[in-house]
């Protein structure tokens, strides 16, 4: 168990660089989850924490001690790859045995270990069977178990769960919780689910083309994200944007149709009439008592999911185009107008420039 | 697909073993003329086997023919040693080859590995004097180092091992990294079991190409106690105005087959396998 600390780190792939400089500071036994969409970098860095990639420039240290130059072995850390990577000609007994042969355990340990994991992990009556033999999930516990016998000071996960079916997913990742909190090792996690990131993680990274986006615990990124591209990627379906400008007063901003939306929080005198993008959650918009509404949605389609449904329109004031998340079932006429409220703490104003989120 | 009218089975079970019957017969002939006399052979050509089966085939073991003057053991042992010495070198150079070139990144990487394709080109044939040359100036002549040395690259076999690694996933490589594992521990550990039906397949390959060796053999050994037994049978023919000793001859073609028959069939299963299917 250890601490893990990234300082500024930088990784390039000849004259290209793809990873511009993260920092970090895990504490020992977090859980943290690295997520963003695919090419954004985040198995690089989960590569170059293992020790598989080298890094261009920063620093890396685990448990207080310097890495970048060790290799992945004297580094203390096990792997779980997203193909597991199981060495096919061997039983479970072995491959998950083979880490600490080499190692040089002695045999009444090593079997020890190995079955004291099995049973964790329910692989016992598994152990005299080849990978082969296996199905996806227990492919998956096999890839763990052979992590747990090192008893590292570090758990790398890279996406371990793309290749499981939808219902096994949502078990090993509930097993996988559940394990970090009995073993309390710390634990980087790589996905593009941000189901996975929010349930799992104590903390996110999120990760926009090598740039860390936002770090922070799952809720503060969903409730306060830090740009526009984390707005975007975290939520399903995700955010509406729209171009609006801030209010002379900077209290309201003020959408293209003349409506003022009241911001809550703060005012932000010093940008009044600046031209912003307005980010709304679909699951925040309520239905209003007609006329009471501070936007006309037109709905050009409803799609009944059965707990919810998605409404897709568009505002009547300037063809803005919204999704609009409404709890319980709802049928829809298309063309009808839909009244809807919004509450000022749901609303996220970012800079049209840089898209970094104004206000707190 | 395949209609199951009578005739047709018929038809096809007659070709089938009108094929056999005529691949057999030869074989079957050298049996039959193993097991005479000279005499018999040669008055009139018997059909069925004689009487003298052990007796020559004891003498051509340990006696041999007439004027080779080495003894068909003698030769055997010697074929044997060729035929292991190339099937064994081969495979462990071009393992240890394609490692290198698919998991080594080193400067001129992949002009080393068209320097090995290119060689696929020229058959030994075609180098076969520089060869001769070299092979007499390290003073290789009557020497197994001689017989097998030259013709122990292959090709052939590292681009097939080239092939097979470079689909064993790198997770692998990187997970034996991970567990503390060095090069050759995932090369010894991992890459080498992972390709053991490919090469049980190239085992009989090259056993029976190394077995059956006839030019090379025959310009680099003057010494009878070198001689292959492929050279040898064609020595005991050489006979000029005499009389070749075809019961020897015969009994000496017989044992020359058993070999790479043996490996055929123990090696068969694995054989198939290899050629068929990749483990994942």
């Amino acid at each position: 168990m250890a601490d893990v600390s990234l300082k500024d780190i930088y990784k390039a792939f000849g004259k290209i660089e793809v990873i511009h400089g993260i920092s970090c500071d895990m504490r020992d036994g977090e859980f943290i989850v690295i997520l963003g969409p695919s090419g954004c970098g985040k198995s690089t860095v989960l590569r170059m924490i293992a020790g598989l990639e080298v890094i261009t420039k920063g620093e890396i240290s685990i448990d207080g001690k310097v890495v970048n130059r060790l290799e992945p072995a004297d580094r203390d850390i096990a792997m779980v790859f997203q193909n597991y990577a199981l060495y096919p000609h061997m039983t479970v007994y072995k491959n998950m045995a083979y880490g600490l042969r080499i190692r040089r355990m002695p045999k009444a340990e090593i079997d020890q270990r190995v079955r004291t994991a099995a049973e964790i992990l329910e692989l016992t009556e598994f152990l005299d069977r080849k990978p082969r033999q296996l199905s996806g999930g227990q492919r998956q516990r096999v890839a763990m178990g052979r992590c747990i016998v090192r008893e590292p000071k570090v758990f790398l996960f890279d996406e371990p769960l793309s290749n499981l079916d939808a219902k096994l997913r949502v078990q090993m990742r509930l097993e996988i919780r559940k394990l970090h909190e009995e073993l309390k090792i710390t634990s980087i996690y790589v996905t593009h689910d941000q189901v996975e990131a929010m349930t799992l993680g104590d903390r996110l990274i999120v990760m926009d083309n090598g740039y860390a986006a936002q770090i922070g615990s799952p809720l503060e990124v969903y409730e306060r994200p830090g740009t526009i591209f984390v707005a975007g990627f975290i939520g399903s379906p995700s955010m509406n944007f729209m171009d609006v400008r801030m209010s002379s007063d900077g209290r309201s901003v003020e959408l293209n149709g003349g409506m003022h939306l009241p911001l809550q929080r703060e005012e932000m005198p010093s940008h009044a009439g600046q031209a912003v993008t307005l980010g709304i959650r679909p699951e925040h918009f309520e239905i209003a008592a007609e006329g009471a509404g501070l936007l006309n949605l037109s709905i050009d389609h409803a799609e009944i999911l059965g707990a919810d449904t998605l409404v897709h329109g568009h505002l009547v004031e300037d063809k803005t185009s919204l999704t609009v998340r409404l709890p319980a079932i709802h049928h829809f006429q298309k063309k009808t107008r839909l009244p809807l409220t919004v509450s000022s703490k749901n609303l996220h104003v970012f800079d049209k420039e840089t898209g970094n989120r104004m206000g707190k | 697909m395949v209609e199951h009218r009578p005739w047709l089975t018929f038809a096809t079970h007659a070709v089938l073993i009108i094929g056999c019957l005529i691949i057999a017969f030869p074989i079957y002939i050298t049996f039959v003329a193993s097991t005479h006399t000279l005499d018999e052979i040669t008055s009139s050509f018997p059909l069925f086997p004689g009487r003298h089966m052990i007796e020559n085939y004891h003498a051509a073991l340990t006696v041999g023919s007439g004027e080779v003057g080495a003894t068909v053991g003698r030769m055997m042992l010697n074929s044997a040693v060729m035929a292991f010495g190339i099937t064994f070198g081969k495979i462990f150079i071009s393992l240890l080859a394609a490692y290198a070139v698919v998991y080594f990144k080193f400067r001129f990487r992949m002009f080393f590995f068209w320097l090995i394709f290119i060689t696929l080109m020229l058959p030994v044939e075609v180098r076969i004097l520089p060869t001769y040359k070299v092979a007499a100036d390290l003073k290789m002549l009557d020497s197994y180092p001689g017989l097998i040395l030259p013709l122990i690259a292959s090709a052939t076999a590292t681009f097939l091992f080239r092939q097979f690694f470079m689909t064993v996933p790198d997770e692998l490589c990187e997970a034996v990294r991970i567990d503390g594992g060095g090069p050759m521990r995932f090369f010894f550990d991992i890459l080498i079991p992972m390709s053991r039906t490919s090469i049980a397949a190239l085992f009989v390959i090259l056993f029976i190409y190394g077995w059956n060796q006839y030019l090379w053999p025959l310009l680099i050994t003057t010494d009878e106690s070198y001689y292959t037994l492929l050279i040898g049978i064609k020595r005991m023919l050489d006979v000029g105005e005499g009389q070749a000793d075809w019961h020897i001859i015969m009994a000496s073609t017989m044992l020359a087959m058993i070999p790479p028959v043996l490996v055929v069939i123990f090696m068969q299963k694995q054989f198939v396998k290899g050629m068929t299917e990749t483990e994942k």
